[in-house]
């Protein structure tokens, strides 16, 4: 039974649709990342869900209740924001407990709670510390425990990461994923990433100029990209027509090897993942992603072949 | 970068020599008068603590305290909707709200006067609700501009954790917004501390103010000594408030979370509609009421409504040594000469402060804002009555007091936007070949034009509705509008009352326009 229900909500500001017809079900303890471009409505979507947006049309459904008309302070669900929103007034621990003190819960037990989360997201002793004093990763890091603490049904996240860089954010999404699942918490989690969407998402909606275009595991989606659009966003740049219609070759169906038919025009390596980029004789151009040790130089000629389970038709 | 020494001795020196001139000289002047007696030191102590200067005192601090409390309270909605909705007209409140603010104190004292019913318009009532009329201005523009700046997303996280709204405004809006609020509320107790035209003319005889018992024992009782005693007093209260308010406002200035300009206002919910339109509401009433009471005053003659006040201002008449009319041309050529003063002094004192802020000189510029125009124009008076500075009835020292009193506000408006200018702009000229004097001429100058206009404009609208100081120094056959209309009110008769009302009208016009006109050429040339 999913936990959070959003059906056919529509938004629109002073005409210009936002949000068109938006539906998606995210089941308990599950992860659903939001996926799309800025723009396009993902933000939108999210703060319909938390109440801070009153939707043209539709309903969100949380537990089985509909959330329509009730003000945000009565959802039950945690927002974390891109970049963090602290209470500038109030001290790491101050920030924690804010949720906890709405709710009018016995200070002790305030106390217990905002210690537990401090050593969850690994800050056991910042709590007298001001927010102004932390780094972006660990300012991060309390607005996680400030929006975990109250125990909310759902757990809301717009773009958690995208201000810090490099491998802090590696390690924040590790241990994202890490507590989504020991916590199991019901999880939209928006973003622009597609590494951190296949990453963290159970399963990953994509949306594109307000509309949501396809829904489902990450493999589910690499396998079978919808329509053009929705391949390349997700990386996929072999998009060809065969027999009138639009196909992509996945680049990990094309293998090459010594030989000729086609020249390799540039090489660049992802970690363990090398992609070239050849080009045939007929002048076809392909992505390629291998995980050989050795790789061909570009300017070397190659010889090609492509897995027919690689190739997938795509709608109009 | 440094500059020429000669330049930088012009820009310390010339503001320097004229604050120790005009200021500290006069200032010295009521010490010595009040400190000494019989040619020997005495502390003044009979009169500080006498029973009629503790009772004015006393209600000194009260009235400035309960102003505050209600000023604040009122100010509060507008600053409200101005930083937080987005809605048509709202450039134009914002606009409009600083108007009370620029009005001379007699013209809204007598607004007050032709709105209030006769039986309530002299009094403590009519003093509060002038002060509220002034200061909320300050309010709205200080809690709003800061609330403005404040993440609005912070109101959201807070909602979403279960805050409702009325606990987001105890554990969020109040404590956020402390800052700007200690420092509005420290400005407008300031303000109505040193209240003066307001008091004189509202207050009635029993009703005074430092500032307003200051005036009356150094020009009704001539009693030169404990006017000097009561000065030295008022000087040490005011500035115990100016060091705190500056404190206070160099806190607000501290950097709270930030939200881009276009994403803190939204379009306000049903209900905040309901909230909009009672705080636009309530304050329209409140700003546009006595204003609509002082035109009709001005209309209302015994013959019905008609012009006959107005064209009374072309007459002589018994209540002034020259017609009215002459008033308007005094009060336009004095505010010009100090306005032309206030620029130049407070100007190079700004480009001094700029690059080095809270040195002694940015200190000593404000002094003038602190010590009162009241205590100002009696320093003129005692300080400048023996040759070789027997300046009494000389012309000039009715616009230079006038500049002292303008000359803080150009440097507050100018210091700040001439260290806004990113450094790099400057780097960037010098390397292109640009000496330090060109830099200043090319690249400060004319980013500073627009600030520079609008300072001009305000300080033209403070000159011309200055009062305070200009009361002792006006001689009776040259009087600028303020003095010509305390003069027509302090005498009796319909006729009086409605010269006076038409000439605020005229002063009021002539007020709007200047600063009108400076925001309209600022923001021309400042379109860079």
């Amino acid at each position: 039974m999913p936990m959070l229900r959003v059906e056919g909500v529509s938004v629109s500001f002073v005409g210009t649709p936002a949000l068109t017809d938006a539906s998606v079900e995210i089941g308990t303890g599950e992860t659903l990342a939001l996926l799309g471009p800025s723009g396009c409505g993902k933000t939108t979507l999210l703060r319909v869900i938390a109440g801070l947006q009153t939707p043209t049309r539709g309903r969100v459904m949380l537990d089985e209740r509909d959330l329509g008309g009730l003000a945000p302070h009565l959802r039950h669900v945690g927002l974390m924001f891109q970049d963090n929103v602290l209470f500038p007034h109030r001290d790491v621990a101050g920030n924690v407990a804010f949720g906890l003190r709405m709710e009018g819960r016995p200070r002790r037990e305030i106390e217990r709670r905002v210690k537990e989360l401090l050593e969850l997201v690994g800050l056991p002793d910042a709590g007298h510390r001001a927010v102004q004093t932390l780094s972006g990763g660990e300012q991060q890091r309390v607005a996680l425990a400030r929006a975990l603490a109250p125990e909310p049904a759902a757990l809301l996240l717009d773009e958690p990461l995208g201000a810090l860089d490099g491998p802090l954010r590696e390690r924040l999404l590790d241990d994202l994923r890490a507590l989504f699942d020991r916590l199991g918490l019901t999880v939209l989690y928006v973003t622009h990433d597609v590494g951190e969407a296949f990453e963290l998402g159970h399963r990953v909606a994509v949306m594109k100029s307000g509309r949501i275009v396809q829904a489902g595991t990450p493999d589910e989606l690499w396998a079978h990209p919808a329509d053009a659009w929705t391949a390349r966003f997700l990386g996929m740049r072999n998009i060809e027509t065969a027999n009138g219609r639009p196909i992509v070759v996945r680049p990990e169906a094309v293998r090459v090897s010594p030989g000729s038919g086609a020249r390799v025009v540039s090489v660049e390596r992802r970690g363990a993942v090398v992609w070239l980029r050849i080009r045939s004789d007929e002048g076809r151009e392909l992505d390629v992603a291998t995980t050989s040790i050795d790789h061909p130089r570009p300017g070397t000629s190659v010889a090609y072949e492509i897995d027919p389970r690689g190739i997938v038709e795509l709608d109009n | 970068m440094r500059r020429p020494a000669a330049a930088r001795i012009a820009a310390v020196g010339v503001p320097a020599a004229f604050l120790a001139l005009f200021f500290l000289y006069p200032l010295g002047a009521i010490l010595e008068r009040g400190l000494t007696q019989a040619g020997g030191l005495r502390f003044p102590g009979d009169v500080l603590f006498s029973h009629d200067t503790v009772e004015i005192a006393w209600f000194t601090v009260w009235q400035a305290t309960v102003s505050t409390v209600l000023t604040v309270l009122a100010g509060m909605p507008l600053a409200w909707a101005t930083a937080r909705l987005r809605f048509r007209g709202g450039r134009l409140v914002r606009a409009l709200v600083v108007v009370p603010f620029v009005l001379p104190t007699v013209v809204v004292a007598t607004a007050f006067l032709a709105l209030l019913p006769s039986r309530f318009d002299r009094g403590v009532v009519p003093i509060l609700l002038a002060h509220v009329f002034f200061n909320v201005a300050v309010v709205v523009r200080v809690v709003g501009g800061y609330w403005a700046r404040l993440d609005p997303r912070l109101w959201d996280a807070a909602a979403i954790l279960g805050a409702s709204p009325l606990r987001r405004f105890r554990e969020l809006t109040l404590p956020a917004l402390r800052p700007a609020l200690a420092a509005a509320a420290a400005l407008t107790f300031l303000f109505c501390f040193t209240s003066f035209g307001v008091v004189v003319i509202l207050g009635g005889p029993t009703r005074l103010t430092l500032e307003a018992a200051i005036y009356d024992a150094a020009t009704a009782a001539f009693d030169l000594r404990t006017a000097a005693a009561l000065a030295i007093l008022q000087l040490v209260a005011v500035a115990a408030i100016v060091a705190v308010s500056s404190r206070l406002e160099a806190r607000a200035g501290l950097v709270a979370p930030l939200a881009a300009e276009e994403t803190s206002s939204r379009r306000p919910s049903r209900r905040e509609r309901l909230g909009l339109g009672a705080a636009l509401g309530g304050s329209a009433l409140l700003i546009g009421a006595p204003l609509v009471a002082l035109v009709r005053s001005s209309l209302d003659t015994p013959n019905g409504a008609g012009l006959a006040f107005y064209r009374a201002l072309g007459h002589d008449t018994p209540s002034l040594l020259v017609a009215p009319w002459h008033a308007v041309l005094n009060s336009l050529g004095y505010a010009a000469v100090a306005t032309a003063i206030a620029l130049v002094t407070g100007g190079l004192a700004a480009a001094v402060i700029a690059h080095r802020p809270a040195g002694w000189l940015d200190v000593a510029v404000m002094l003038p804002l602190g010590a009162s125009a009241v205590m100002l124009g009696y320093g003129f008076v005692i300080g400048f009555d023996t040759a070789p500075l027997d300046l009494r009835g000389s012309l000039w020292i009715v616009p230079v007091a006038q500049s002292l009193v303008c000359a803080p506000f150009v440097v507050r408006l100018l210091a700040p936007a001439l260290r806004a200018v990113d450094p790099r702009l400057r780097e960037a000229a010098a390397t292109l070949g640009a000496s330090s004097s060109r830099i200043r001429r090319e690249i400060d100058l004319p980013l500073a034009l627009r600030p520079l206009g609008i300072a001009a404009g305000l300080a033209f609208a403070i000159a011309l509705g200055e009062f305070g100081a200009t009361v002792f120094l006006a001689r009776s056959d040259h009087p600028t509008l303020p003095v010509a209309i305390f003069r027509f009110l302090s005498r009796p008769g319909a006729e009086n009352q409605g010269t006076a009302a038409a000439l605020c009208v005229v002063l009021m016009a002539v007020t709007a326009t200047a600063v009108l006109t400076a925001e309209r050429l600022a923001a021309r040339r400042g379109a860079l």
